[in-house]
């Protein structure tokens, strides 16, 4: 449990920090006083398991820090360690995050609220290091609370934000942060670090209160069950998955007043989308070239926004829809593959279609699958995309067909 | 009736095979005359345990429609016969899926039948088996329970009794002709087989049970909760430490209200309190925590609690001290103690009772060796009965060695 670490920084202020996002988050442990962390080598998650094994080495952190044999154990042992009432951390990429998968399924209905660092990784085969986000997808219908970060600084920022929602005794639901492999894992950026009197005004300690594992709350946990008990079960994880909404909205909202910085809106970020004819929906480091590429439009008469999805579980329908539903058309790019889906498009694009669905007004809405497996997202292929977009926006009718962007063809 | 829908309840593992025969024999033979069925088992209790009550069912109907009508629930709510093959059960049905006691007869329909094997008189039974809101026929067939293990089956003709039985039942449905069709053709089928059938049917005793006849006591029961009243994060909340009895000298301790357990048992143990050595042993193995400690330091099976595995007998080093007797000639789950404690030669007498009955005792969980049930066979028939012997029932340790 919490103990005090020896070198907490003293000073009030921010402090500048050249450091990857792997390493952004390790610093946010540190200030959120981590009591025990998993770890298993696999890249690019591995630059974490590195970053805060110096962390304790260098005495700024008091962590339990145990070596798993493999995935699967990794994220047991955090699991109970997180029933006893620590605040645990656990991460993993590709096809690692796949041997945990048992582990990662018992999780939510457990109610077990540890946040876990995917650093995005395509899954073997081809024994691939680049970015791919289906790893974390697979658990996206199983009760964890899932995030795309973009920067150091995000990374930091959320990994405070992702304890205060999963500890949080309305949701108590784990957390997977997302970071690109090696556009975020591996970038060293300028990143604020704030002082440790700071967040302990923004992150109250884990109290896992009547579900404590304890010889003074003496309780079961994960007995079985069979068909009269599991439905109950899971419309709790349903329940617990709404109130996230709310306390996502509170944490931020509190970040800002705690910290002075943060973003207005939890769900995703908005680049020139105000008068936006053309919006590009896409989630975590591809934000960069669509950016740029944006930016030198409207001198080209093009008016072209992006909205970088940052929270997709909960998936911010509402929020969504009341964005997109201004464009004359949509191009959503994934960072991910679903072969045999609708229109077989990626995960992001059927989410948006079907949270369009009973919208109001529906733009025509574009799918494209591009950077799988590390790959460069170019300005040439956000060009294009926007191109076929203003097509679509032109005929006023969606491309049924998925376009893949970067492929050799 | 266009269709016939009959449950088997049965002992899990040691009727597994039998419940699974005398369902496919209904289906079957009904379809010696053109009908449709389907014989299923509740999926709840396809994990079994030892003697924990499990159910089969069979729906036979006279076109596709009508099963599929009958079939579009989980399991049915209502059942024509009810098929019991272990007398054990009429004190009632506690499920894994944890539902509270269910009477045996609970879903047999207003006039249906109830059937069952059982060497006990007709009132003997009606003391356990719990009151109806409707009368309904209680038909019996002349038979020690058929227990085997999980891979095998006796083979004592007892699903070909069962089916002949049910074309006295039902003969619209199934013909006793279609019955020992079926019969003989069905793998082990044979003529000896085809036999039985016909004498069950010959055989079978029925009579009319009156709303007003059986025990009437309420079965415990409890509500399911509501999602939201329920724990979160699959927890239940540990069984509480429990109380202490007469000034501290004695212990109960707590057990789970909702599940009892005792509706798992075939035998019972009982105790002679007067050479009971207080060493514990039973306290210490007993797996359900059974075991009430007395004021003079002796232990009293709760009965509630009990499921009849026997291993206390097992570890108790003393002969004859605790003994697995036949759980059928008991009414309630009173404490033995007490009645040790009110009078204790009365006791002796009654404990001498228990255990020297013969008759219907032994119910072998399988067998240990080739011949055994040959061996039984012939004892029951030429002694009137198996002799008990110390060990886990069914495996006939001669002596306990201490």
């Amino acid at each position: 449990m919490a103990v005090v670490t020896k070198a907490a920084p003293a000073a009030t202020e921010d402090k500048e920090l050249l450091i990857s996002g792997s390493e952004a988050v390790a610093e946010a442990l540190v200030l959120a006083d981590l009591d025990v962390v998993t770890a298993y080598p696999i890249r690019p998650y591995d630059t974490v398991m590195q970053a805060i094994a110096k962390k304790i080495a260098n005495g700024e952190l008091v962590a339990e820090y145990i070596v798993a044999e493999g995935e699967h154990s990794q994220f047991e042992i955090v699991k109970h360690a997180s029933t006893v009432g620590a605040r645990v951390f656990c991460g993993s990429s590709g096809v690692g995050w796949a041997y945990a998968m048992e582990c990662l399924v018992v999780t939510p209905p457990l109610r077990v609220p540890m946040v876990a660092l995917v650093g995005n990784r395509a899954l073997d085969d081809p024994g691939a290091f680049g970015v791919e986000h289906n790893d974390a997808l697979f658990v996206r219908d199983l009760g964890w609370l899932l995030c795309w970060i973009d920067t150091s600084q995000e990374a930091l920022d959320t990994t405070l934000i992702a304890y205060r929602v999963a500890e949080d005794r309305r949701v108590f639901l784990p957390t997977a942060i997302s970071a690109d492999g090696a556009f975020l894992t591996h970038s060293q950026a300028i990143t604020l670090v704030p002082p440790k009197s700071k967040v302990d005004k923004f992150l109250p300690r884990y109290d896992r209160g009547d579900l404590l594992l304890h010889p003074d709350n003496p309780i079961t946990v994960a007995p079985q069950a069979n068909e009269d008990w599991v439905i109950e079960i899971r419309r709790q994880n349903d329940e617990a998955m709404k109130r996230a909404y709310t306390v996502i909205e509170e944490a931020y909202a509190d970040f800002r007043r705690v910290f002075g910085r943060g973003p207005e809106n939890p769900w995703f970020e908005e680049s020139m989308t105000e008068d936006a004819e053309i919006i590009l929906v896409g989630m975590g480091t591809l934000s960069l070239p669509i950016k740029v590429g944006i930016r030198n439009m409207p001198a080209e008469g093009k008016k072209v926004g992006l909205v970088r999805l940052r929270w997709f579980r909960p998936f911010p329908t509402e929020q969504l829809v009341k964005a997109l539903s201004k464009a004359s058309a949509i191009g959503v790019i994934d960072r991910d593959y679903s072969f045999g889906s609708p229109f077989a498009s990626g995960v992001v694009a059927n989410e948006i279609r079907a949270a369009m669905y009973n919208a109001e007004k529906r733009p025509p809405l574009l799918s494209f699958i591009s950077g799988l497996g590390g790959r460069e997202v170019t300005l040439e292929d956000v060009y294009k995309a926007t191109d076929l977009c203003y097509n679509a926006a032109k005929s006023g009718k969606s491309d049924v067909k998925t376009h893949w962007l970067g492929v050799r063809e | 009736m266009s269709a016939l829908i009959c449950e088997v309840v049965y002992r899990g593992i040691f009727q597994k095979n039998l419940a699974a025969r005398i369902t496919r024999g209904i289906v079957l033979s009904a379809r010696k005359s053109g009908r449709w069925g389907i014989a299923f088992g509740r999926y709840g209790d396809s994990p079994q345990r030892n003697g924990v009550p499990a159910k089969d069912f069979a729906i036979v109907a006279d076109t596709k429609e009508e099963l599929e009508q009958n079939m579009a629930r989980y399991e049915p709510k209502h059942v024509d016969v009810t098929i019991c093959v272990d007398d054990t059960l009429s004190k009632g049905v506690e499920s894994w899926a944890w539902y509270g006691l269910q009477p045996i007869n609970r879903l047999t329909v207003p006039n249906g039948t109830l059937l069952m094997t059982s060497l006990q008189s007709f009132e003997a039974l009606l003391k356990d088996i719990h009151k109806k809101d409707a009368p309904y026929q209680l038909a019996l067939l002349r038979a020690k329970p058929s227990f085997s293990g999980l891979w095998v089956y006796k083979e004592d003709h007892t699903e070909a009794r069962i089916l002949g039985a049910l074309a006295r039942i039902a003969p619209s449905f199934l013909t006793l002709d279609a019955v020992c069709a079926a019969v003989k053709e069905m793998e082990w089928g044979s003529d000896l087989k085809v036999a039985s059938a016909r004498k069950a049917a010959e055989r079978l005793e029925t009579r009319t049970v009156q709303m007003t006849e059986g025990n009437g006591e309420i079965p415990y029961s409890f509500e399911m909760p509501k999602w939201w009243e329920m724990r979160e994060g699959i927890s239940i909340p540990a069984i509480p430490i429990g109380k202490p009895k007469e000034e501290g000298k004695g212990y109960v301790p707590e057990r789970n209200p909702y599940f009892k357990k005792w509706a798992t048992r075939t035998m019972r143990p009982v105790v002679d309190f007067d050479t009971c050595v207080k060493c514990n042993l039973c306290w210490i193995a007993c797996p359900d925590s059974v075991f009430d400690v007395m004021p003079d330091g002796t232990f009293d099976p709760n009965m509630e609690a009990c499921c009849g595995c026997g291993v206390c007998e097992a570890v108790c080093p003393v002969e004859n001290c605790i003994t697995m007797v036949n759980e059928s000639v008991f009414e309630d789950n009173a404490s033995q103690w007490e009645m040790w404690r009110q009078d204790k030669g009365a006791y002796k007498t009654w404990l001498l009772g228990k255990i020297g009955d013969k008759t219907t005792t032994v119910r072998s969980h399988g067998f240990r060796f080739r011949g055994q049930y040959e061996e039984e066979l012939k004892r029951d028939l030429d002694l009137g009965g198996v002799e008990i012997t110390a060990g886990i029932p069914g495996e006939n340790a001669k002596h306990k060695t201490i």
